[in-house]
């Protein structure tokens, strides 16, 4: 329990320190808020006028102040660009980019835990090799480029879904995961290769442990022996890399989102950026940031459960 | 010396001859890789232009092998920053571990979480956009972290291991004791990490010059190119196979180098 | 080893079942030859609406007064309307103005208001509503003026409900071409959100980063729109334009590169018109070398209009040598685009006169959301190699192009279009003056000030014509910019729509637009 509030300490500190770099990034680059808003139509007037206006003639700090107590109070600000609550703004962008990175997850799961545990068993097989090329191969296929292909064949050629035409979440939810489950399958791809490698390596290296081998020289059926003890063990690195995983789709998330077209947090995100819009990269960054960082500490505490011993080693 | 695998003489064929061809690319293509109207537009690959033309009437081959000595280039300082500074992290704080560690993880802790784009995006706003290296600048601070986690647990486990403890009793200083002692014995870490950051940071800048913030036309990279040609595809298909094919087959060669680095470490162990 | 294959198998069913649960739902799976003629992928008659693709979403504020990018007001050019309102030959017609007079001394103009015309919240426009628009759009408490032409307005009156009087300090030809500013109701506050006018389309909803909804005003006092609904939807990635195109997501899309045109397929028709830009390398004056007239106009000798236009446009396109296109055929000389043809030697020699033997390094700062100024510079970069100049393209976001070139002016070269806010000359020429605060090329030539001036105060409208052909001339002899091309503007349409005119400014006009029969 006190090691679950330190975790949770740590994921707020985190947290803290993600939203003041955000916030801090945006003093740094270049391209002026008001200036941009205001387009080719900015005079100095206007320009000074409107950063009255937005709150941006404070200074940094006094601005990070007032946006982490409008954050603890459930305010994430207005948008400068759209002049609506960047909540309201964002959710269902939000909800999008979660159905995406849920449904590549899911993807991944299942396909590479039960092709791990196979890979690991015939490790030193006939086609042990051809597998593992394979492997590699789907590891290096960028997901931007197989979406390239998968959105051409699937959407011109099949017309399996309509490129450019993403059906609203709430009123045709079958329709949006089908139009999703091709973004999801380019993100799972790489990942999964790399899911089925990781879990591969790690059985192998349980395998040749001790008590594995006793186990086994003891009469112990070498496929019990996987399910029970070296799967349970295996799995700890796994979960802790399944957890990165989840970082990563949500990063590439953000390539993807743009070559389907789909209208999730990615694409917000980088038109938010060209804008300056800074309360909703500021909002997204904190999402994108707290899911990465969740996934994190979720992944700690499922396997500190699979393994108490972590517990004591646990904050080295 | 220890035994190559067939993963590590496959890999190391591969890329030795993908960084042949890049090699040569430097200094002979078969065309000028930026040289307008060399051929018609969009021609389809012929044996006049091997992967076809773009629309341009650009040689599409000469141009995919200086853009994969672009992205290799990228790739691989952006790897080298990465590495050295995020071992350089690992080290300091897996061997002294304290208050320094657990700000310097928290701070890395927030830069993973942080979304990289984002990142790449404020460091080439302050560099100055379109000076040519500071996408690799950028990547490789986004890829600080990592290097610094994976170095910084092998470094943890190493401090305490005996042979450590008795050159710090002989009195060695500690840089010596990190570089001289411990860090030759974190190479079966590090070099599959370098393999992986390598791949990566071909897809990362890939990815980034995708969305437009990588290298600049018309010196193309792998990515840059392979955005112009899905705008195409229906019409020149071979535009955007014949760069993504290039970019699989590098990060292929690479990659099974470190899948034959691993199996050679672990048969080691 | 059973228990694996079982696994396994499971999977693929698994996935099978997905993949076949995706073929259901689709509408259509014929091959794309089969089908003759209308092309549309719905055997059904056409719902009567259409989505009209655009590249970027719309301003922060839909207020019309407000808003400044060119693609806003393409769109809202179907919601708003000013007392007048140009037509697609370019002429002014009377819009919610009935008809107007103009006073002896060229000074007042009255307007007499039609009858009956609506906002679409339902009121009617009343004298009051016209008052509000002009005063709002001519105050000067904020520094310069929403429309900066309104400086000459002294005042406003509503003379009865349905007559309003305009007076200007001084005579101007051009001052009506402005009164096509938009009239908003005076007692409304949410312009900026959901926005209300006068227009054939009324504003429905809108979704940031997706789309845009109009539906037809059924009040309209004039012809009204046949399409009961439009959809504009935002792909702000190019490279998806062809995919939604092709996948049928999208009827109409404006501004297609030559290549996308060609790649269209059977469903779709390309209707050709101008962008109405002026489209150039434009260099910064005050900036070394291009301080030098002989440098510019040896880079004006290196550059072949005609080539970038074959190489990059397949074609398609008007070559300009001037700050006009050929749409305003009132001030346009096909002559100025001749003015340079390419000469290598002489734009050596002019250079190697102004010190520079062996040319020189320059950087051409480029937008990274413009893929045809990009395409542009990419063969301006081999053109200027002949003549010893190495050019660098340096991509920046669109943001960092306003706030660095634009308002900062600190670049060497860009290559951008430069559009008309309205029909007049002076939209396209004020900015050129030494003194004038968006002259983002630093030109500084005092004829040219002087010319201006004069065609500021002249009344005659022949002598006015004159004047601003000077100013143009002025501008190619100086070499200014490099002048290259008013771009083709290339609009996909669905078979089975017609009705699209094009305007010689930068709108697209949905309202004449319709399915056949």
């Amino acid at each position: 329990m006190k090691y679950a509030a330190k975790r949770i300490a740590m994921l707020l500190l985190t947290m803290v320190i993600v939203s003041f770099l955000a916030f801090a990034a945006f003093s740094l680059i270049s391209g002026n808020t008001a200036e941009i808003l205001l387009g080719t139509q900015a005079t100095p007037e206007r320009v000074a006028a409107l950063e009255r206006e937005l709150g941006l003639d404070r200074p940094l700090l006094a601005r990070y102040a007032g946006w982490l107590l409008g954050f603890f109070t459930g305010d994430l600000g207005t948008s400068f660009s759209y002049k609506q609550p960047v909540w309201e703004l964002i959710a269902p962008k939000a909800a999008v980019t979660l159905c995406l990175s849920a449904l590549s997850f899911l993807l991944i799961v299942a396909v590479s835990i039960p092709l791990g545990v196979r890979s690991a068993r015939q490790a030193g097989g006939r086609l042990d090799g051809v597998w593992t090329a394979l492997d590699q191969l789907c590891m290096a296929v960028p997901p931007f480029f197989t979406g390239i292909l998968l959105s051409w064949l699937f959407s011109t050629v099949l017309r399996w879904f309509v490129h450019g035409n993403f059906p609203d979440l709430r009123a045709d939810f079958p329709g949006a995961l089908k139009y999703l489950f091709f973004a999801a399958v380019s993100l799972a791809i790489p990942r999964a290769a790399m899911t089925v490698r990781m879990l591969r390596s790690t059985i192998l290296r349980e395998m040749r442990k001790d008590y594995v081998r006793t186990a086994i020289s003891r009469g112990n059926d070498r496929g019990g022996v996987l399910y029970r003890h070296v799967l349970k063990n295996a799995l700890v690195p796994v979960v802790t890399f399944l957890a990165q995983t989840m970082a990563e789709i949500v990063a590439g998330g953000i390539v993807v989102e743009q070559v389907f077209a789909i209208p999730g947090l990615g694409r917000m995100l980088v038109a938010s950026i060209s804008n300056r819009d800074y309360p909703v990269v500021q909002a997204i960054v904190v999402i994108l940031a707290f899911w990465v960082v969740l996934a994190g500490t979720a992944a700690d505490l499922i396997n500190q459960r699979i393994d108490p011993r972590l517990r004591l080693g646990g904050g080295s | 010396m220890k035994r190559m695998n067939g993963y590590l003489k496959a890999g190391l064929v591969l890329t030795g001859l993908l960084a042949a061809v890049i090699v040569l690319g430097y200094f002979w293509t078969p065309y000028d890789p930026t040289a307008m109207a060399v051929g018609p537009k969009l021609d389809a690959p012929s044996l006049a232009h091997l992967m076809g033309t773009d629309n341009f009437g650009r040689d599409i081959f000469s141009r995919v092998l200086k853009g994969a000595g672009t992205t290799f280039a990228i790739a691989v300082s952006t790897v080298a920053i990465g590495a050295v500074c995020g071992t350089a992290v690992g080290a300091v704080t897996g061997y002294f571990g304290g208050a320094a560690d657990e700000i310097l993880m928290r701070l890395n802790d927030a830069l993973t979480a942080f979304p990289s784009i984002l990142l790449a995006l404020v460091i080439i706003s302050i560099l100055g956009p379109g000076k040519k290296y500071n996408v690799v600048l950028a990547l490789g601070l986004v890829f600080i972290p990592s290097f610094a986690r994976v170095t910084r647990t092998a470094f943890a486990a190493l401090r305490d291991v005996n042979y450590v403890k008795s050159v710090r009793l002989m009195g060695a200083s500690r840089a010596r004791i990190l570089v001289v002692h411990i860090l030759p014995n974190t190479m079966s870490v590090l070099l599959p990490a370098l393999t992986i950051g390598f791949n990566n940071a071909v897809l990362a800048e890939a990815s980034m010059s995708y969305l437009g913030i990588g290298a600049t036309p018309p010196d193309a990279s792998l990515g840059y190119m392979l955005s112009e040609a899905q705008g195409m595809f229906t019409m020149a298909p071979w535009y955007a196979l014949g760069t993504g094919l290039m970019i699989v087959l590098l990060v292929f060669g690479v990659g099974l180098i470190g899948e034959g680095l691993q199996r050679r470490g672990n048969e080691v162990a | 080893m059973k228990k694996k294959l079982l696994a396994l198998l499971l999977l693929v069913s698994l996935l099978g079942a997905v993949l076949s649960g995706c073929g259901d739902g689709s509408t259509d799976r014929a091959p794309e030859d089969g089908q003759n003629d209308t092309g549309s992928t719905e055997a059904a008659p056409h719902a009567n609406e259409i989505t009209v693709g655009i590249a970027q979403d719309l301003d922060e504020s839909l207020d019309p007064h407000i808003a400044v990018a060119a693609g806003t007001k393409e769109v809202m050019f179907n919601v708003f309307e000013g007392l007048v309102k140009p037509t697609s030959t370019g002429d002014l017609i009377p819009a919610v103005a009935e008809d107007y007079t103009v006073s002896e001394d060229r000074r007042t103009y009255t307007f007499t208001l039609r009858e009956g015309v609506k906002f679409h919240n339902g009121d009617t426009v009343t004298a009051e509503d016209v008052v509000y628009s002009i005063t709002r759009c001519a105050d000067t408490s904020e520094g310069a003026p929403l429309v900066e032409a309104f400086s000459v307005i002294q005042a406003v009156e509503a003379i009865d409900a349905r007559t309003v009087a305009i007076t200007i300090s001084e005579p101007s030809n051009e001052f009506i071409s402005y009164l096509t500013t938009a009239i908003l109701p005076a007692d409304y506050d949410r312009q900026d959100t959901a926005p209300v006018g006068t227009g054939p389309f009324r504003f429905v909803s809108r979704t940031a980063q997706d789309n845009i909804v109009l539906e037809r005003f059924d009040e309209y006092w004039g012809t009204p729109a046949y399409l009961d609904k439009v959809t504009y939807k935002i792909i702000e990635n190019a490279d998806s334009i062809m995919m939604s195109l092709q996948s049928g997501a999208i009827d109409l899309f404006a501004h297609l590169t030559s290549t996308q045109a060609a790649q269209l397929g059977s469903n779709f028709h390309v209707a050709e018109g101008t962008m109405n830009l002026v489209q150039a390398l434009y260099l910064n004056n005050a900036e070394k070398p291009f301080d030098d007239v002989r440098v510019r106009q040896a880079l004006c000798y290196a550059v072949d209009k005609q080539g970038i236009i074959d190489l990059a446009f397949d074609g398609y396109g008007s070559p300009i040598g001037s700050s006009m296109y050929p749409a305003f055929s009132k001030y346009f000389e096909e002559d100025l685009a001749n003015y340079y043809t390419r000469d290598v030697e002489k734009a050596k020699s002019l250079l190697a006169e102004a010190g520079y033997p062996d040319g020189f390094a320059m950087t051409i700062t480029v937008p990274s959301n413009y893929q045809p100024h990009i395409e542009t510079a990419e063969v301006l970069v081999e053109q200027l190699k002949e003549i010893g100049v190495t050019a660098k393209i340096e991509l920046v976001e669109w943001g960092t192009w306003l706030s660095d070139v634009y308002a900062g002016r600190q670049y060497q070269s860009t290559v951008v279009g430069v559009d008309a806010s309205n029909m007049t000359a002076r939209a396209l020429l004020e900015r050129f003056s030494s003194t004038a605060g968006n002259n983002f090329i630093n030109y500084n030539n005092a004829e040219y000030d002087a010319l201006f001036a004069q065609a500021l105060a002249s009344y005659d409208d022949a002598e006015q014509t004159a004047l601003y052909k000077q100013m143009l001339e002025n501008l190619t002899a100086n070499a200014a910019n490099v002048y290259i091309q008013d771009l083709a503007d290339l609009v996909a349409v669905r078979n089975g729509l017609e009705g699209l005119n094009f305007y010689p400014i930068y709108v697209l006009d949905l309202s004449t637009v319709r399915w056949a029969e």
